[in-house]
């Protein structure tokens, strides 16, 4: 055994439960000083909750948490960053209208006794501190004019000027170029060897290997294993991720049919924020009617945004060409593509689907009016709700009444009711972003049973789910992306989460393809 | 049986209607108990407060609609002046037929609000702002069409004489009562009013894009709603109904006055919210402005009939304000 030197942070038999269900069972996590070690697992696998813990985000654990082998205990972020445990999240928390040495002082700024603050000696620090990571940029720049990628280093930044022992990095390259990527790499490797311990999730196997020098894998909310990064192979990483593989169950009912619903060829996305990426890079294929099309991919493959761009809603601009049912296919907008026949549900229900207060008649009917309306706009009233009451029957929405407001109804039956606006626009195409993302395991099941029903009946179906469980059961046919390509292409039947997994994350592809 | 409807009673006043109406009911109650010497039992007292409140009510129509759109329109009290003067100009100096002066207005008044709804759909600049400017310019442009004076019967012809020019019907006929001399005509356009607003608002489909817009901008987008058609539509409509307040002003007023209505639009959103019609938008219905509006107005009538002075007034109408709202959000 290599002698380790004592951790920096170590936790040990933590678990953690959110009511009556227990999704940390009994884990043991420690940080070595001047080591980056990797948290991987799958979506749900217990690693937010892990974080949370350690980050003092969740305070209700039981297990014990030391720092520099002392017990401690604390009442919240604020008093682990205080310690020296800084998390920086995806999402950033600095103030865009103020500047790099505001919001690297921000909450602990140098005051005198009348309170007023001390902006010179301020800056001078800042510029210190910006300084000894290499960050060239004037401590009285304002954020919001900076860099992505330097707001991310300016969050580091500031974990550093609270003397953090332990820094957590949460998927810190989502929103960065090839370039951006490598210059925070450089950075972190400089705090390693000041003996800052790292903690870093990523779902992408080449940062993996590069930065990790342990490894722990978490499963269901267990700890599968921790290694070297050495002594644990790719292959070998994915398999304790996923674990034994599921038997899979391909879609039941008749296969798709050969009638060509929706073809798409060579669409690009570029990234209009950050120079030179693209968010989908020249992707092909055709979907077919009655068919389900799984699109699998981790957190910022471009899945989600080759649906946006089905739907005339690109996140940036697009490339490429479509075909709906042969004929050419160019959406000004997502009003126009549902009047084409295609519908798309977003991954987020709260913030792009429903107005909460609406009743659920209305936010059933919102997209498809103008079949329910005579000249000027007369609403029939009566068509309306017999058409809802219908859809929300074939869906089996459980509601009391119609003229509830839809924040009423649970999670599943909210998802419900945002399919039911899909579907009342009687699509020949569905583009699902995570339908199945918030709601419960009954509710999943009715779901899967209903896309099922809905692809029997001649719909032609694109189903985005991280969740990969889901997809064998689901789909007839698989494309996997990473980092807006399609990497591999499965059968459904065929797949497995292992094979779905490891494209997904960058394996097997590798960078080389990568034009650098 | 009875548990039923105990609990369908239960049901309703949990509604933001039935709130709104209980509030209205507790002044009409305080009225009863500050009658004035039997005063408040009178019908014309009633009338006279419709009639007054009217002219507010017409304006908190289009603030409704504006409202429920999650924005604001703080033009219309501009848009009124601009309106009374250049209708009072149309008719008085020009001589030009009611029929044609009031559909020119209201055209104006129309076009006015789309301007400000295009500002904010198509140039997303906040509703605040945008109608922050129209209220300065509208109001600029009633002082350009009137030459910065109140439009009177007295007009100066073109050869320097001034001479006096019988008010034409239409003033009168505006400012007369119908039923018997049991209400007035401006309080009929209100109701009309309400009522336009109401189909617009629950009978037709720009109404429903206007609730899922206020509701969630983007989620209408995604749901193929045209978010900005929608807003231009509420804007317009709502400058619809001050250019409909400003004639019905001039009517009152027999003149057009450039100064007149000034601050109107926070009595207009006062009365919006004091129904419970929430500023957030998606939510609210022009019933409860309807409410709202007879709610401030009996609190002004029984102010007035006590004589209580003007300081007292203003000081009431605040604490009135922030208790509705309070009441509004009530026990969740």
């Amino acid at each position: 055994m290599t002698p380790f030197p004592p951790p920096l942070l170590s936790l040990r038999s933590a678990r953690k439960s959110f009511g009556p269900v227990e999704v940390l069972h009994g884990v043991d996590f420690d940080v070595l000083p001047g080591e980056v070690h990797v948290l991987a697992g799958e979506n749900g696998a217990g690693k937010s909750t892990l974080v949370n813990i350690l980050s003092g985000v969740h305070t209700d654990f039981s297990g014990t948490l030391s720092l520099r082998g002392e017990p401690r205990s604390f009442s919240g972020p604020a008093d682990a960053a205080h310690a020296g445990i800084s998390t920086i999240h995806q999402e950033l928390s600095l103030v865009p209208s103020l500047t790099v040495a505001d919001n690297l002082f921000l909450g602990r700024e140098r005051v005198d006794r009348w309170g007023r603050v001390d902006f010179r000696s301020q800056e001078a620090e800042a510029a210190r501190l910006l300084g000894e990571v290499g960050l060239h940029v004037s401590p009285r720049h304002v954020v919001a004019e900076l860099p992505v990628s330097m707001q991310q280093m300016l969050e580091i930044v500031r974990a550093l000027a609270r003397d953090a022992a332990v820094l957590i990095l949460d998927e810190p390259t989502s929103a960065l170029s090839e370039r951006e990527a490598e210059t925070l790499f450089a950075r972190l490797s400089v705090l390693r060897t000041r003996g800052c311990g790292i903690v870093y999730i990523t779902h992408r196997m080449d940062e993996i290997y590069r930065l990790a020098d342990h490894i722990t894998v978490l499963r269901d909310g267990s700890r599968v294993r921790t290694d070297e990064a050495r002594a644990l192979p790719p292959e070998q990483l994915v398999t304790s991720m996923v674990g034994r593989d599921l038997a899979t169950a391909g879609p039941v009912g008749s296969g798709p049919g050969t009638e060509e619903a929706l073809q798409v060829t060579g669409l690009s996305v570029r990234d209009t924020r950050i120079d030179g990426r693209a968010l989908v890079d020249d992707v092909s294929f055709t979907l077919h009617r009655g068919e389900i099309l799984g699109l699998a991919g981790l957190q910022g493959s471009g899945a989600s945004q080759v649906l946006h761009a089905l739907f005339g809603d690109a996140a940036g601009p697009a490339s490429g060409t479509f075909a709906l049912g042969g004929a050419a296919y160019a959406p000004r907008g997502p009003a126009d593509a549902l009047r084409r026949g295609v519908a798309l549900l977003t991954s987020d229900r709260k913030s792009k689907g429903l107005a909460p207060e609406q009743s659920i008649l209305h936010s059933v009917s919102l997209s498809a009016l103008a079949a329910f309306s005579g000249p000027g706009g007369w609403i029939r009233r009566e068509a309306e709700r017999a058409a809802v009451g219908a859809v929300v029957e074939r869906l089996r929405l459980g509601a009391p009444s119609l003229d509830e407001p839809v924040r009423t109804l649970s999670g599943g039956n909210q998802q419900k009711a945002y399919l039911a606006r899909c579907m009342l626009t009687a699509p020949r195409v569905l583009l699902l972003d995570e339908p199945t993302r918030g709601i419960d395991v009954g509710a999943k099941a009715d779901l899967y049973a209903l896309l099922r029903e809905l692809a029997a009946q001649g719909i032609a179906i694109l189903l985005i789910t991280s969740e990969l469980d889901e997809l064998p059961l689901l789909a007839h046919r698989i494309l996997v992306m990473h980092r807006g390509r399609v990497a591999a292409e499965f059968a459904g039947k065929d797949a497995t989460k292992e094979g779905i997994l490891a494209p997904a994350m960058g394996h097997g592809i590798g960078r080389m393809e990568d034009p650098e | 049986m009875n548990r039923g409807v105990s609990s369908r009673l239960r049901r309703f006043l949990a509604t933001p209607f039935a709130r709104a109406l209980l509030a209205l009911l507790l002044m009409v109650g305080l009225g009863i108990a500050f009658n004035a010497d039997g005063a408040f039992f009178r019908w014309s007292v009633h009338r006279d407060m419709l009639r007054q409140v009217s002219v507010y009510g017409i304006l908190a129509c289009g603030m409704t609609v504006v409202i429920v759109s999650a924005g604001i329109d703080l033009s219309v009290s501009s848009v009124l002046a601009l309106s009374a003067v250049t209708f009072a100009t149309l008719t008085l100096p020009m001589g030009w037929g009611a029929t044609t002066a009031i559909l020119a207005v209201l055209a104006a008044g129309a076009a006015l609000g789309s301007l400000s709804g295009f500002l904010v759909a198509r140039m997303r600049i906040q509703p605040f702002i945008v109608t922050l400017a129209m209220m300065v310019f509208a109001r600029g442009l009633a002082k350009v069409v009137s030459g910065g004076k109140k439009v009177t019967n007295y007009v100066l012809a073109p050869d320097g004489s001034s001479q006096v020019v019988d008010l034409p019907r239409v003033f009168e006929l505006i400012d007369s009562r119908v039923l018997g001399g049991n209400l007035s005509i401006v309080t009929v356009v209100f109701l009309a009013c309400v009522a336009l607003t109401w189909v617009v608002l629950e009978r037709l489909r720009v109404g429903r894009h206007i609730y899922a817009v206020g509701g969630n901008a983007e989620a209408a987008r995604l749901s193929g709603v045209p978010v900005g058609r929608t807003l231009v539509a509420a804007y317009a409509l709502s400058g619809l109904f001050a250019a409909v307040a400003g004639i019905c002003q001039a009517a009152q007023e027999t003149q057009g006055d450039p100064e007149t209505g000034m601050g109107y639009e926070l009595d207009a959103i006062a009365m919006v919210v004091i129904g419970g019609t929430p500023l957030t938008g998606g939510k609210g219905s022009v019933t409860l402005t309807l409410v709202g509006v007879l709610t401030i107005g009996y609190l002004q009538k029984i102010l007035s009939l006590n004589a209580a002075p003007e300081a007292t007034r203003l000081m009431l109408t605040g604490v009135i304000i922030v208790c509705a709202v309070l009441f509004q959000r009530g026990r969740k």
